[in-house]
């Protein structure tokens, strides 16, 4: 009777493992399919409520705005023209009679008229966190923050079906290129204002970009399908884009690997740091890796004793070795930085970064000697205090911190306490300036230097260092009044060696890189200065 | 009967306030709101959503409105997933936790009795040594590590599963794996212990001089006792299991509860952290009160009703 038994129960543990036996085939995406990873849900699909890089990598399939960026210019895309008054104030765009939405409506001048105004709304609900990109529209402020404004005072007017004005507050040479930012995107004037959720699902979902949602999985996958009618479907060579939503680094490393996905990286993956370590080395083929607008640096709390003498700062900033944090910490092709605008911001004609200086200041550990007692004693001080330096969870953020640590240690004496906070205890903590030394990191908002140096200003909302310097607010005035490339460039470089030479407000670490893992058969899929990519015009080539 | 089953829901309800209360309070007292993040919104435009979700009434009024709200069985909208609400997001997650976790269940509860059967059996034979030591290793290593290897073996370098979703009965199987090792583990030990000495019983040698087969005698008299124990860990194991494991469904990419029990409280997102708290509290209490009357249905020596006893 035992063996009987035990046959059976043999049998049965052994039938949920014949289950497992089964094979199974991961073909790969079939024909013009584009797969990639978008490491979460996207918050909203609602143009109004927008304001992180998940959403809008899907968005910027789905929508389309008056103008879209093609190798770093702003090119027309809804609008058929757009002319720019001489002072730069007014502008008249003409849409294109072809636009169509996705439920088959023309779209008109209203449907961007009603889009701005309704992210705008004090009271839309929920309000549009994003609202602010709007605020280079005259009156635009007024209304939003509830100054005195009203929705009539706004500077945007549709005079007629396809001929929409628009009136800004402030000369503003890189309007063109705003135009083709997500909180820029209409919405269907009709669907809209009749269904409030109708951006929650796919089947209530209306759109006038070149792709479609074809459904949404939530939580799960996302998939876009060419719109027909789309006034350029000639260019559109995908037949399926196919999002997965997966959080884990070494799945996604695993999916590309088998071909589940066709790309892996930034903007909305990762790729294991470990394993980017290895791939820079081996020089993978595969690999695409390009710079990134973006700057890593550590905010010095200029409020508090001792961080609120400059040569304090600037010892610190000149007694670390930024090259061996790039090339032995965090290991994915980050550039040092000795200024706080990144490469890949436009200047006069050229680069920002090429045509003024690259080097605030340069690493010097006897240098940073001097100037740290200097410092301390014009603040009374005999020995640097014990002080803290605080990072969030993930990324590279804690070996670059400790390193960091390790050289002020080493090269000045002194002692740091590493510390990770939560996420949204760590963001408390830094607006409230109850820190010592934090991490930060800034990406562009917009091609110009201006979207790095006005938020330094006093009391700006993203100044979470106490810095506050007359000379540097009034310079930012000044680049705001004009519309003179030159005369803005040169307030703009004498506010950052301001921000950066004189003062070291921050300690600019280094610049950022995108790195992409891409299968050889995915051709044309752009990355832009920003590290978004664009995957509307890609093609697949086996 | 029907009191014993009356005063255990009257305690479930009153848990569930007590819950409700305690984790309304903590969640607003960790720093952090839902609208901070590394770029700033204006002053302005925060002082709006402050205003719409009404963060700036008083903390009671807010918890108040919540209580009002949760009478009415409202759980709000999520404070991150715009136009979601939280009934939407709970419901549609945890339809995938449910399947993967009814699976993994059946499959602990089915290898984990067996193999404890077979060991007990075998009582220090060789059998039942090997099963002891692979219940060991298996209490002993971590899910993720199984998932991570599993994944990496069977999906990226057999190919045998696909690396993540769960879209057909093929992708049920390393996530079951993942979840189930450690309850075989332990049911297996269990069955095991109990069935050793419940198979040395007095009774169990009355029924065998009664002259009664030995596979009635094992599942009609031995089985019957020796579950006892396992139906007591079953229960438990069945809420943490169902309501979605955080590891496993990031791991293999699946689009269950698990993740939002840390994404809630990171993000901030205070409906969603209260509806997945009361939700999960709710499961295990409902598993408990099952356990015990399954446990009073199975042992003859609880006695239920006053009456009786």
């Amino acid at each position: 009777m035992k063996a009987k038994l035990t046959l059976l129960l043999v049998s049965i543990v052994a039938s949920v493992a014949v289950l497992a036996g089964c094979g199974n085939d991961n073909s790969g995406g079939a024909g013009q399919e584009f797969r990639m990873n978008l490491g979460a849900e996207p918050p909203t699909l609602d143009p109004a409520l927008m304001q992180d890089q998940v959403s809008s990598t899907v968005m910027s399939g789905l929508f389309e705005g008056l103008t879209r960026m093609e190798n770093g210019e702003a090119v027309n895309a809804m609008a058929e023209d757009i002319a720019v008054s001489e002072d730069g104030l007014k502008y008249t765009v003409k849409i294109r009679q072809d636009a169509k939405w996705s439920n088959g409506d023309a779209v008109t001048a209203h449907d961007f008229e009603y889009s701005w105004k309704r992210t705008l709304d004090p009271n839309l609900n929920p309000p549009a966190p994003y609202a602010y990109q709007l605020y280079y529209i005259k009156g635009a402020e007024e209304y939003n923050t509830n100054a005195g404004g009203t929705v009539d005072q706004v500077g945007v007017k549709a005079t007629d079906d396809l001929t929409l004005e628009i009136e800004l507050k402030n000369p503003t040479p890189y309007f063109k290129s705003l135009l083709s930012f997500y909180t820029y995107y209409p919405v269907n004037k009709a669907v809209v204002s009749a269904n409030p959720a109708w951006a929650a699902e796919a089947d209530t979902y209306v759109s006038n970009g070149p792709f479609k949602l074809s459904s949404w999985a939530h939580s799960d996958s996302i998939d876009l399908v060419p719109f027909e009618d789309y006034y350029d479907r000639d260019s559109i060579k995908l037949e399926k884009v196919h999002f997965v939503m997966i959080s884990d680094a070494s799945t996604e490393s695993n999916m590309y690997e088998t071909d589940e996905l066709d790309w892996s990286g930034k903007p909305t993956g990762s790729i294991p740091v470990e394993q980017l370590a290895q791939l820079i080395q081996d020089k993978n083929p595969e690999l695409v890796s390009q710079p990134q607008a973006s700057t890593y640096y550590y905010n010095f709390n200029n409020s508090k004793k001792p961080f609120n003498n400059a040569k304090v700062r600037k010892a610190l900033s000149m007694a670390i070795d930024r090259q061996a944090i790039v090339d032995k910490v965090s290991k994915g092709n980050e550039v040092p930085a000795f200024a706080f605008v990144p490469p890949g911001i436009h200047g006069v004609t050229k680069d920002f970064r090429d045509e003024i200086t690259t080097e605030y200041f340069t690493e010097n550990a006897d240098e940073a000697k001097k100037l740290l007692a200097e410092g301390l004693a014009e603040e009374g001080m005999t020995a640097m205090p014990e002080f803290e330096l605080s990072y969030n969870e993930g990324g590279v953020h804690q070996p670059v911190a400790e390193a960091i640590a390790d050289m002020w240690n080493k090269n000045l004496g002194i002692t740091v306490k590493t510390q990770t906070v939560e996420w949204k205890v760590f963001l408390q903590n830094r607006t409230s300036l109850a820190y010592d030394v934090a991490r930060a990191g800034w990406g562009a908002d917009y091609n110009d230097p201006m979207t790095y140096i006005d938020m330094w200003i006093t009391g700006g909302g993203n100044n979470d260092t106490g810095f506050s310097n007359a000379e540097y607010d009034a310079l930012v005035k000044e680049a705001y009044s004009t519309q003179d490339q030159q005369a803005r460039v040169d307030a703009m470089a004498k506010a950052e060696q301001i921000l950066i030479g004189d003062n070291m407000a921050i300690m600019p670490i280094f610049y950022s890189s995108v790195n992409t893992l891409v299968k050889p058969h995915v051709k044309n899929v752009g990355i832009d200065y920003k590290g978004d990519i664009d995957y509307t015009r890609a093609y697949i080539e086996k | 009967m029907f009191r014993y089953v009356l005063r255990k829901l009257v305690n479930i309800l009153l848990s569930l306030f007590v819950l409700a209360t305690a984790t309304f309070f903590l969640m607003k007292a960790i720093p952090g709101d839902p609208f901070m993040q590394e770029k700033n919104v204006p002053a302005a435009v925060r002082e709006n959503l402050i205003k719409y979700y009404g963060f700036d009434k008083p903390l009671w009024h807010q918890y108040l409105i919540y209580l009002k709200n949760l009478l009415n069985l409202d759980l709000g909208m999520s404070m991150r997933q715009q136009y979601q609400s939280v009934v939407d997001i709970i419901t549609r997650s945890f339809k995938y936790s449910l399947q993967l976790g009814v699976v993994a269940i059946i499959v602990s509860v089915v290898v984990g009795v067996a193999i404890g059967l077979i060991a007990a059996l075998y009582n220090r034979k060789l059998i039942d040594r090997l099963i002891m030591l692979a219940a060991t290793v298996g209490i002993a290593v971590p899910n993720f590590v199984l998932a991570t290897l599993g994944q990496y073996y069977f999906a990226n370098k057999l190919r045998w599963f696909h690396v993540a979703g769960l879209h057909g009965p093929m992708d049920y199987v390393l996530p079951t794996l993942a979840l189930s090792v450690l309850p075989i583990a332990f049911i297996a030990r269990l069955t095991r212990s109990t069935m050793i000495e419940v198979l040395a019983a007095d009774y169990i040698r009355t029924a065998k001089a009664k002259g009664l087969g030995s596979l009635t005698i094992l599942i009609r008299h031995a089985l019957r006792n020796g579950l006892l124990p396992v139906v007591s860990y079953v229960g438990p194991m069945t809420a943490n299991i169902i309501t979605g494991s955080v590891v496993v469904e990031s791991i293999f990419g699946i689009a269950g509860l698990g993740k939002f029990f840390t994404d809630s409280v990171s993000n901030r997102d205070y409906t969603l952290i209260m509806g997945i708290t009361l939700f999960y509290a709710a499961i295990l209490m409902a598993s408990r009160f099952i356990t015990d009357i399954a446990y009073a249905i199975i042992d003859p020596r609880i006695k239920i009703s006053k009456k009786g006893g």
